[in-house]
Parts: C-alpha cells; structure tokens; sequence
C-alpha cells in the first residue's frame, strides 16, 4: 500500500477571516447523519456561505468567483477548534482544499488532516497576512508550500519558514501519513503489551 | 524525579516508536457512537481487516436518538445510522448498550456508570468530550474516524506525546458555584487555545472535595480549553464509585483498587506548567459570545470591543456581539431567554438533577420559555424517576425527556428555532451549535439554567434560589 509523498504543494488560496473557526462552523451537525463521507463538500462552511433565511449565497469567500478553484485555505488561530469529527477535514478535502496555512490548529483536527494527507502548516500573523493581502488584490497569485525545504513561498515573491510538527512532515514527506500499515505489522509488539495490562 | 499520573499511563501503553517518531499507544478500552464509527467500520471492510480485541470495544447511541419516543427516529438518514451500529456491532461481536438494554445514554455517562472507565487506563473513543473519563486518571480523548478504524483493527493508534500542565485550584467555593463554573473559569483564564498541546492535571482541595460526578464536568469540558484529555487523581472516592460496577471485577478488588491508586501523580512530579487559581475569586460564569472563553460572572457587563488589548480580540468581541445580539457593557444578567436545556455529557447525571430539584419546587418556568431536562443515560432517568425528581420538573414546567445527546448538538429533534436564546447546561456555544445557524447559547451550570427558566432571563440563581449563606448572628 504505497502512499503519496506529499513533499509540495502549489496552488491558488482564499484567505477565510476569523479566530477559533470551529467544526461545528466548518461543517454543521446535521450534516453528519451519513454512513460514509461522500459528498461532504457541498457543505464545508454550509451556514457562514447561505444566509439561513433566505437561502441566497453570502458574501463569504468561497463564495467569490475569484476565488473558484483555491486549493490552500488561509486561516487565524485555532483552526478546527471543538469536536473530533473527521467530517471537518473530510468536507474541506472534499471541497477541493489540499492544505491548510494558518496561525494555529487545534490538535485533533491538525491530526485527522494530516492522516487525509492535507498537510496543515503555521505560520505568523503577519505573514498569513501579507499573503492574504497578495491573493486578494490578485487571486491569481500562486503558493507553494515546501515541506522539505519548510518554506511557503509565492508567486508574489514571499519567502516564510513554515512551522509543522517533525513527526507529520515526516509522515507527509516520506509518505506514511496513513499509519495503518505500520499499527498492524507491530502485531507481536501488541500482543505483549496488551498481556502486561490488567484491565485487558 | 517522580512521574505524573500521564507519565505512568503513557509508559504502561506504549507499544513502540514509529517510523515518524510518533509512538504507537496501546488503547485499552474503546468507545464508539453512531456518528463517527460507520466510515471506520466500512474502511475496516475495505481493507479486509477486522476488530482485533472485539471486548475492548463498547458502543451506545446517543447523538441522534429523540428525546421523545426514543426508539422511533423520525428521521430515515438517523434510523440508518442506527441501522448500522447495530450490524457493525453484531458482525464484530462488539458490545451493543442499545436503547431496549436499559442502559443506554451518552457514550461518557454510559462508560462510568458500567465500570468500564477506570484508572490508569487509555480511553479512545471518536468524541472530542471523552475527556470527561479523565475524572477516574484515565487518560481519556477523542480521535478521528480514521483513528477509530486503526484503533478497531489494532487495539493502537499513532500519538505524540502531550505536555501535562497542573492547574492548582485551592480555597473554599462561594455557595451556589459548581464544577461548571470553575471549568468555565479556568477556560476563561487560560483561553480555548490554552491547552493546545497539553493534558491537564487537575489538582487542589477544589478538586478534591468534589464527587467523581463534579470531577467529569470539570474534565469534560478540557477540550473547550483546548487540551485534548483532562484528569483527577484517583483516590478513595474513585474506588468506592466503582466498587461493584457491572464491567468492575471484584476478585480480589482490593489489589485492582491499590494499582488504580499506584496510578496517581507522584508527589515529585515533574509538570510542564503549573497554573494556581484561588477557588475564592470565582464566581457564577456564563459565556456571552460564540467561543467557551467568552465568559464572565454573572455579576459582570458584556465585554466592551472599544477596550480590547487588540485589534484581533477587537474583531472577535465584535463578531461574538453582532452574533449573540448583545450590547457592548450591559449586564449579562437579565437578558431574556426562549429556552433552557439542563442536560449532555457535561451535566446530565443524577446530580446534577438532584440538586437542580431541591430548589425549584414551587417555582414555575416563565412563560414563553421552553425548558427541557434530558437525563444523560436511561439509568439515569431511571434512578431521576425512582427519587421523584421527574415529577419536580413536571410541576415546575420543564418537560422530562428520554437520555441522549439532546440539544446540545441537535444531531436529533431538538433543536433552536431562529435566533432563540438558550440557557444551557452543554459545553460549547459556537455558532449554530445548538442546531438553528442563528441560535444562541449561553452556557452556565445547571442551577443557573434552571433559574434562568424561572426567570425568563438571565439570572443570578443566588439571588432565586437564595443559596447565599446566611450571615452569622452576631
């Protein structure tokens, strides 16, 4: 089962405002009343991109036609804040994200991301800032983000060391972001340790 | 150097590093729902695999069963899910608490209850509240559904050491504060993204003085203070709570019960941070914006964006004002309501019903609010309706429903209309939480929603209830 290595990513970004973007935001609860994650999509950020009495669409960003297309999200701090449902990350994948810049993630959805291979890397205020500033006076400008070399760059001309913890960028790199190979060859390891518990 | 209770729950479980550098923990008791696990059981299928230790797995339904008429969802998507945990669970050979076994309820009131939460043990489950378990030292959190296929197929997951910071609680509570207001406290202090990367040790007379049922609303809520797992010391009264329990085995109780105890912090423990909070200064807290951290006492005005530290706190009192429909520096207090919500894995145990009854007879829910009381587990309801309490509630006009998840993530009919302001006894007020995108949530203890019921608005339930101690006669 060889996995991708996920070493860059290059693509177009839409910067969405806000601090402490929760699941709950990312996708609402009552979309989760599905036996599998198909056609998850539609619904990232269902209720910030329709106004939920009329039903016309916001002025949200994914909401902007210049934005079609994004592949990064632009983010504050404590992304993905609140629930473990792997419903977020798996709507905003499905929606077309391949990454994530942001200031800070919470930890469970930073951990259910990176097992979907959608790395998701930190980098200062003012620096997601000034590439917020780049994407929206030209939505056409391009960003990378270099995991091997740790930078983000961009078509603009930025240049930012990247912050992710070593044992993702690892696992994204090397492409083992799927443990589920490794978990299951340590089975005699398991067996020990599973001996050695009382409550087992 | 001695080690903390985390220190000795991780070493017990390690199996190995992996190629990334992240370890392989072992997870001894896994608890699963209907939300997250049927992508893992069908990503189980897909690769061939299948539950490799079926008796360390234990599942309930909670989040979308009604509250009325519990086992007939209306809904056909809720009836499927359920439809699938129940042939996930018999193909497997795992635990079912179903809703005819009489002990179904929510995932983190049904693991204690049965025994099967005990200390010095790792508990996964794909619920972010699973740190509630953390009140008996378990190291207790929620994983994704990817993790809870790994955790199905191995008994393991890949994990990165935590930082375990200590927060000190000492002194004497103000009469008519609880649990919940000192974890609305704490996460007010230290901010939702505070715990990022850290579990907390709760530690101080605070936290000793409280019953295992306080200790799981305090642990409950660490992930609303952005630790991923929370949790108390064992000591006496964690083994007299599960003493005797169904999934307890009492051959020789007393050596299980000394190696729970072995578990807990060494005196010499070594923390990464240690924070001290003096129980004195807190008082009622309930949150006024769309993050847990936005809370004040109840004594308090609304926060004011024209006197933040920052433009980034500025914009975020803003939008949690123009959200929440509250005006910059006006009293919490008194705000109307439309409804109140006293139960969820936070308060939704007997406790918490009991002491909200010794205070409302002869009280009457205002008009127009719609105030609800939904007991964690159907044991619970049970135990709640053997003490008469249903019926306290009836006659002061809350309606008494079935166990489950309830409003406070309308996954199931209950849900905010509108923009509805509720009064809740739940753990998170984000936008939309509550089921309608406009809804309103306001968190606070049980005692202070019941008093907001009553009221017809916020309210200080020192003042309804009278629970100020009377002053010494001279």
């Amino acid at each position: 089962m060889a996995l991708e290595k996920v070493t860059s990513l290059t693509g177009r970004a839409v910067f969405v405002p806000g601090a402490d973007i929760d699941t709950d935001r990312i996708i609402p609860a009552r979309f989760m009343k599905c036996v599998t994650f198909d056609g998850l999509g539609e619904f990232a950020f269902y209720d910030v991109r329709f106004d939920p009495t009329t039903g016309e669409k916001t002025g949200h960003p994914l909401n902007d036609p210049r934005f079609d297309g994004a592949t990064i999200l632009l983010a504050g701090v404590n992304f993905g804040c609140g629930s473990s449902r792997e419903h977020a990350p798996q709507s905003l994948s499905k929606y077309g994200f391949r990454a994530v810049i942001a200031q800070s993630f919470a930890e469970i959805f930073f951990g259910n991301s990176t097992t979907l291979a959608m790395p998701c890397v930190t980098l200062e205020a003012d620096e997601i800032d000034q590439l917020r500033q780049a994407v929206e006076a030209d939505p056409a400008v391009q960003i990378t983000i270099d995991l091997v070399g740790k930078r983000v760059r961009s078509s603009a001309g930025h240049d930012f060391p990247l912050s992710i913890p070593e044992s993702a960028r690892d696992a994204l790199v090397a492409g083992r972001w799927d443990p589920i190979q490794e978990l299951l060859d340590r089975e005699a390891d398991i067996a020990v340790r599973a001996k050695a518990l009382h409550y087992v | 150097m001695g080690k903390s209770l985390y220190q000795k729950v991780w070493d017990a479980h390690a199996v190995g590093k992996l190629a990334d550098g992240r370890t392989q923990l072992f997870i001894g008791t896994h608890l699963i729902h209907e939300v997250t696990s049927p992508q893992a059981f069908g990503m189980l299928r897909d690769l061939g695999l299948t539950v490799k230790y079926p008796k360390r797995t234990f599942a309930t339904v909670d989040h979308i069963v009604p509250t009325e008429n519990q086992d007939q969802p209306v809904d056909p998507l809720a009836a499927e899910m359920m439809a699938a945990l129940r042939s996930n669970c018999d193909d497997f050979g795992v635990t079912y608490f179903d809703l005819k076994s009489g002990k179904q309820g929510i995932v983190h009131v049904v693991g204690p209850e049965q025994g099967i939460t005990q200390p010095g043990t790792t508990i996964a489950c794909g619920d972010s509240h699973t740190a509630t378990h953390g009140a008996f030292g378990a190291i207790a959190f929620g994983i994704g559904t990817t993790q809870v296929r790994d955790v199905l197929a191995t008994q393991t997951m890949a994990m990165e050491a935590l930082k375990v910071r200590r927060i000190e609680v000492n002194g004497k509570l103000r009469a008519g504060v609880y649990a919940k207001d000192v974890i609305l406290h704490i996460i007010r202090l230290l901010g939702a993204k505070g715990g990022i990367g850290y579990c907390y040790e709760y530690a101080g007379n605070v936290f000793d003085e409280m019953s295992m049922e306080e200790r799981m609303t305090v642990c409950n809520m660490s992930i609303e203070g952005g630790a991923r797992c929370g949790y108390v010391n064992p000591d006496a009264k964690t083994v007299a709570y599960l003493r005797g329990r169904p999934y307890v085995d009492m051959n020789d109780f007393d050596a299980t019960a000394a190696r729970w105890l072995s578990f807990a912090s060494d005196a010499d423990a070594r923390f990464d941070d240690i924070v001290k909070i003096d129980a004195g200064e807190i008082e009622p807290t309930v949150t006024w914006g769309i993050s847990p951290d936005q809370g004040i006492a109840i004594s308090e005005n609304i926060p004011d964006p024209a006197q933040a530290a920052t433009p980034g706190e500025k914009a975020s009192i803003d939008e949690a004002l123009a959200y929440m429909k509250l005006a910059a520096g006006t009293p919490i207090k008194g705000v109307k309501i439309d409804v109140a919500f006293i139960g969820s894995c936070t308060n939704g145990r007997l406790s918490d019903f009991r002491e909200v009854a010794k205070y409302i007879r002869g009280h009457q829910v205002a008009a127009g609010v719609k105030a609800i009381v939904v007991p964690g587990s159907q044991i619970v309801a049970h135990q709640c309706e053997q003490e008469g309490l249903d019926k306290i509630f009836s006659a002061a006009g809350f309606e008494w429903r079935g166990a489950g998840c309830s409003m406070c993530l309308a996954m199931n009919p209950d849900k905010l209309v509108g923009d509805q302001l509720c009064a809740s006894s739940s753990n998170r007020n984000f936008k939309g939480r509550q089921g309608s995108p406009t809804g309103r949530t306001v968190l606070m203890s049980p005692v202070m929603v019941a008093a907001a019921a009553i009221t017809g608005s916020i309210a200080d339930a020192r003042e309804l209830f009278e629970l100020e101690p009377q002053a010494a006669v001279a």
